[in-house]
């Protein structure tokens, strides 16, 4: 537990700094798609509800899980597709070569 | 046991290849060239990390006997899809009462998972889990009510305006702080199954009254702070489940909404603890009292397009009332009318000119408006001197010169667009009525400043026939 704990937090800070780096340099221009992926990356949280679901150890584990999974999928499905919408309305007043 | 060593380094690379794709996921979201990339990187990295948790769980199940429930899984994925693709095609205009919403069901799969951890390990959880387990919950409950909160009051099926009452700081610390003590007595006793629905119940119960003093002008700020939360809370979960993506993701979700917050509070000239405990709306009452008639001087359609006929520079500066009246489409032909005619046209966006942080350039992109036109405030401020009309529509406060000048206005401080410095500045305006703060604006007394009364939709498409001619 206790080095599981200590890897935990180094990877905690480390993924902290990059994601201050990295969204530091997002164009303000696409602020509201960069919340929409964001949510749709921490989603990823389905695969622990998953687990819940498919191990089934008790009733309430199994309903709260698939509730926990419909959220998360919904979340998943809907944050891509739009953010994928926004992101095509994007367009350049310059030609682009395609 | 070779298999099940094998299983756990699977599974552990195919979480180390979806953390990385995540991270290039937000660095090609930088800008738009690159922006659509990195959806399919998120979704690359998504699909991976759930199609290796179902074949984890197939061997994991085989080595231990048991069995594994593969039905309700795929009926919950089935379900969460069928919800999910309507909530991905919504208007543009409701993006932010979306996103809201999405916060409260990310959250709130955080939050059930949670508990059925606690209630599969009771009364045997180490300390340092149970820890983090009352992190995630509390964050991830709050979350949940406050960012349904914040979607009903963007969908305006509450109501808009801030709710408060005497003793409020009071109540909301005093909750939090009952919340914590019980958290630290479940650490000591995870036994104590009667005390964790009360600390669940608090949470629930401090996001509703997070949310009910802040009014619609400060959305922006609430939505990435509850975005945050649902980031921090999904790391703690990661903690929880020792999953090391968990935290990455949850890691990278919480500093992207601590940023916007940050970039919002900013842009509005507040404080977090300011926004969180919702002072405006009383000094913003108070403002509204002391008012006099002033002369302004008003323009017809007419004169407006010959104005911006005879201008070389042209700047619009839109803001949230344009969205409320549907004028982006007509604010495009205008752009097209005048750029036709070899007019330098640009669009001056303030950060918290929508009601989520780029929201305006999402609006002004669906009507075909090339980003390369869209100006952040910063970068186009230095420019108005140079520009011959500033043409505003729907937006009040981010304009106001007395934020600059004058100490006692209430958004004295707050960065504004510096558009008294064009040699003309016109406003699109239905009436001289004060804007959704209340207060009132110097600069429609101004020598070079024209009102033009009316709906924005109609004003603007009425300027655009008589250019046509």
């Amino acid at each position: 537990m206790g080095t599981a704990l200590i890897d935990g937090l180094f990877v905690f800070m480390l993924a902290g700094f990059i994601g201050f780096e990295v969204i530091k340099r997002i164009s303000p221009l696409l602020h509201t798609p960069l919340m929409s992926i964001t949510n749709a990356l921490d989603a990823i949280a389905v695969v622990g509800a998953i687990v819940l679901v498919g191990r089934n150890e008790s009733p309430l584990a199994h309903v709260l899980g698939i509730l926990a999974v419909i959220a998360a999928t919904s979340n998943i499905v809907g944050g891509f597709l739009i953010t994928d919408r926004m992101l095509k309305m994007f367009k350049s007043s310059r030609p682009t070569k395609s | 046991m070779t298999t099940f060593a094998g299983s756990q380094a699977f599974i552990g690379i195919i979480y180390l290849i979806a953390s990385a794709l995540f991270i290039l996921a937000l660095k090609w979201m930088n800008a738009p060239p690159t922006a659509r990339r990195g959806i399919l990187s998120g979704e690359i990295g998504m699909v991976l990390a759930i199609g290796g948790t179902l074949l984890q769980l197939g061997v994991d199940g085989k080595l231990e006997h048991i069995s594994i429930d593969y039905t309700w899984i795929f009926i919950a994925l089935g379900i969460g899809t069928a919800i999910g693709v309507p909530l991905g095609l919504v208007q543009m205009t409701a993006v932010p009462q979306r996103t809201a919403l999405s916060h409260a069901f990310g959250a709130f799969c955080v939050t059930l998972v949670g508990t059925s951890e606690f209630y599969l390990g009771t009364p045997h959880i180490p300390a340092f889990k149970m820890a983090v387990l009352c992190c995630e919950v509390i964050l991830g409950g709050l979350t949940v009510t406050g960012s349904l909160m914040a979607a009903g009051k963007l969908q305006e099926v509450l109501p808009q305006r801030p709710i408060t009452f005497k003793g409020q700081n009071f109540v909301n610390l005093t909750m939090l702080a009952v919340a914590i003590v019980l958290a630290v007595y479940l650490v000591h006793d995870p036994g104590a199954t009667h005390l964790y629905p009360v600390m669940v119940g608090i949470a629930l119960m401090f996001g509703v009254m997070l949310v009910i003093p802040i009014g619609g002008a400060d959305m922006p700020t609430v939505i990435s702070l509850l975005n945050s939360y649902a980031g921090l809370s999904a790391a703690a979960m990661g903690f929880v489940l020792n999953n090391k993506l968990l935290i990455i993701a949850g890691a990278l979700d919480g500093s992207s909404g601590l940023i916007l917050s940050v970039i919002m509070s900013k842009a509005m000239n507040r404080s977090f603890t300011n926004v969180l405990f919702g002072a405006f709306g009383q000094v913003a009452a108070a403002a509204a009292g002391g008012q006099e008639a002033r002369p302004v001087k008003s323009a017809s359609p007419e004169e407006a397009a010959g104005i911006l006929a005879a201008a070389s520079r042209v700047v619009v500066v839109p803001g949230y009332g344009m969205a409320v009246a549907q004028a982006q489409h007509k604010v495009r032909e205008l752009y097209d009318a005048l750029t036709k005619r070899g007019i330098d046209v640009r669009f001056a966006i303030h950060p918290v000119a929508g009601r989520m942080p780029g929201h305006m350039n999402v609006l002004l992109a669906e009507a075909d408006v090339p980003y390369d036109r869209l100006m952040e405030m910063d970068d186009i401020n230095g420019d108005f001197p140079q520009v011959d009309v500033s043409l505003i529509i729907g937006a009040n406060d981010v304009t106001n010169p007395a934020a600059k000048t004058d100490k006692a206005s209430p958004i004295y401080g707050m960065p504004v667009l510096d558009v008294e410095r064009s040699h003309t500045v016109m406003v699109i305006k239905r009436s001289m009525n004060p804007g959704f703060a209340g207060i009132d604006n110097p600069l429609y007394y101004m020598d070079q400043t024209l009102m033009l009364f009316g709906d924005a939709k109609v004003f603007v498409s009425n300027i655009v026939k008589e250019l046509a001619h």
